[in-house]
């Protein structure tokens, strides 16, 4: 009974205090071919909304209205109103999407064809294809920079970065990393990119201006066997502080310091860690673990995992709106 | 009443007198349980990580989950160690001295426990915070919402050390308390390994342990260190407490070493 008192009372405080930054987790469902939806303030699976087969990749519209999902054997690229949590259309991606960025002009979405070495340019208002660029073998990770200058897309066989001219749409440089890259992510000034090497279980940080890699970073993690550090998703803290790794079958999302490197703590998770977001106001983090099959909620500043919420089968991508 | 207190502070003081200059008792009693959580849990660190069981929100590492367990294995001796030092009392003939007291032989034996447990939960509470240092930290409220649940589960156990007491004819046979009772209670309970776990290897293991009583009192300490209640677990423990005690006060016979040396 008392226990049911506090919780109550600290819920009503929650509702004073937090109600009014109430933010929406979306995550994509790999096997159940569907999204669930999480209340950040409840911590909760509010709505399971079906969509197309195998959805991977998520990303929102600027304004944070439109969802666009990789719904990868679909080979179609959906968007869905989230105000109405409808697709109103399907983008024509290429063959197998898996991930992509939105340029910051809101129009612009690179998508990477794991099958035909190509990445996909589309207009998102008007649905054309404005570009087809040949890139590695098994393109997987994209991310366009901040200031909209670069594309850079990764290829997981050729083990390389690839430096897409926004301008020009075309292919300028590649650095090669380490093997089998998955995904790449600028910092929150676009000095720098972070790329995991899932293979090669190290992250390369690579100087933007120079397209030369400044740092690699390596895990170990105690009673964890070498090969199964796979690091996969990156996310960066605005403030510039941490950088978070979630590092798959390791089971483990990796803190580092992105100043000075070094890496800070090793946080338990669910099984086969992919892929994280931030809440607003970057208090929270979200991992999703494929294989158990939920999303873990990491305490930004305590740096502890609080949470696990069951989730669909094989969640992959996780965003967040406000 | 003021007899009562008088005697309730006597054999406290008795207690902690003797838990305080045994500093050896209290070093054994806090390096047995570290001794699993630093080096037994660290080589299965990365063993349990597969589910989330109640009242844990999240995944946890081994020795977070071994704590609560250790921390009742702590109990577990000290209770067991009581029973053996009542033993010992009986030979010695201060227990003969004790139950000179007007007072009735039940308070007496309730006071006696009252003692073995306060004891224990000092040196329970030693050993939360190596482990806190070491990084199993429960929530700040949850170590204040265990006290009760650790003071239950070591009258449980107090009442159990003393009910075998009763039986125990003489102090060599203490060896045998270890192995017959100490080491079973221990080992088929949750405190090591997860119910579901051991169902995985033998429906027979999984209903030993389910009806264990230590493992009921290791998930009411695991419950409440997590700011949870486990009901089921504490109608067990208190209900076993009472039946423990009300055998073992009447099950007590102090005539027990004096027979033996007359005959």
């Amino acid at each position: 009974m008392p226990r049911l008192l506090t919780a109550t009372l600290a819920g009503s405080l929650l509702l004073a205090t937090g109600g009014a930054f109430a933010a929406t987790a979306y995550v994509s469902n790999e096997k159940d071919n569907n999204l669930s939806v999480i209340d950040l303030d409840s911590l909760t699976v509010t709505a399971t909304l079906p969509v197309g087969k195998r959805p991977r990749g998520l990303a929102l519209s600027r304004d944070n209205t439109l969802l666009y999902i990789c719904a990868s054997d679909s080979d179609s690229v959906q968007v869905m109103d989230l105000a109405t949590r409808q697709i109103i259309k399907d983008l024509p991606s290429g063959a197998d999407p898996e991930q992509f960025a939105l340029h910051p002009n809101d129009r612009w979405l690179y998508i990477s064809n794991e099958d035909d070495a190509l990445v996909t340019v589309v207009d998102t208002q008007s649905s054309q294809v404005l570009a087809q660029i040949d890139v590695g073998v098994e393109p997987e990770g994209m991310a366009v920079s901040p200031d909209g200058k670069w594309a850079i897309n990764t290829s997981e066989t050729t083990n390389m970065l690839h430096w897409i001219d926004t301008a020009t749409q075309t292919l300028v440089d590649n650095t090669l990393v380490d093997q089998r890259p998955r995904h790449v992510e600028f910092n929150h000034d676009g000095s720098q990119l972070w790329a995991s090497a899932e293979i090669g279980g190290t992250v390369s940080v690579v100087d933007v201006a120079t397209r030369k890699i400044v740092k690699t970073l390596r895990f170990e993690i105690k009673g964890v066997h070498p090969d199964k550090v796979q690091p996969v998703g990156v996310k960066l803290t605005r403030d510039g502080k941490y950088a978070f790794v979630a590092l798959g079958p390791a089971n483990h999302v990796a803190v580092v310091d992105a100043k000075t490197f070094e890496v800070l703590d090793y946080l338990l998770v669910g099984r086969r860690v992919w892929h994280m977001a931030f809440n607003p106001d970057e208090s929270l983090l979200l991992a999703t673990n494929g294989i158990s099959g939920d999303v873990s909620v990491i305490d930004v500043k305590a740096l502890k995992v609080t949470k696990s919420i069951k989730v669909g089968r094989y969640p992959w991508g996780v965003v967040v709106t406000p | 009443m003021n007899a009562y207190w008088e005697c309730l502070r006597g054999i406290v003081l008795r207690e902690w007198l003797r838990f305080v200059l045994q500093r050896s008792r209290f070093l054994s009693a806090l390096v047995r349980p570290l001794l699993w959580l630093l080096v037994f849990a660290a080589g299965f660190r990365a063993a349990l990580g597969i589910a989330i069981i109640a009242p844990y929100d999240t995944y946890i590492t081994y020795e977070t989950y071994i704590v609560p367990g250790l921390a009742c294995m702590i109990l577990l001796f000290n209770g067991m160690q009581g029973s053996l030092s009542m033993v010992y009392d009986r030979e010695m003939g201060s227990m003969r001295v004790l139950l000179t007291s007007p007072l009735p032989r039940a308070f007496l034996l309730a006071a006696k426990l009252l003692a073995t447990a306060l004891v224990s939960l000092l040196q329970v509470y030693a050993f939360l915070a190596i482990a806190w240092l070491y990084g199993v930290q429960p929530p700040a409220w949850g170590l204040l919402a265990a006290l009760p649940a650790l003071l239950l589960a070591a009258l449980l156990l107090s009442a159990l050390g003393l009910l075998l007491s009763n039986g125990i004819r003489q102090l060599e046979n203490f060896a045998g308390v270890m192995n017959f009772v100490i080491f079973p209670l221990f080992f088929l309970s949750s405190a090591l390994y997860p119910l579901w776990k051991m169902r995985e290897s033998s429906e027979w293991l999984y209903w030993l342990c389910a009806l264990n009583p230590f493992s009921h009192a290791v998930e009411l300490v695991r419950f409440a260190l997590y700011e949870r209640f486990n009901p089921l677990a504490f109608a067990v423990c208190l209900g076993l407490t009472a039946l423990f005690a009300l055998l073992a006060v009447l099950s007590f016979n102090p005539q027990h070493a004096a027979l033996r040396k007359a005959g």
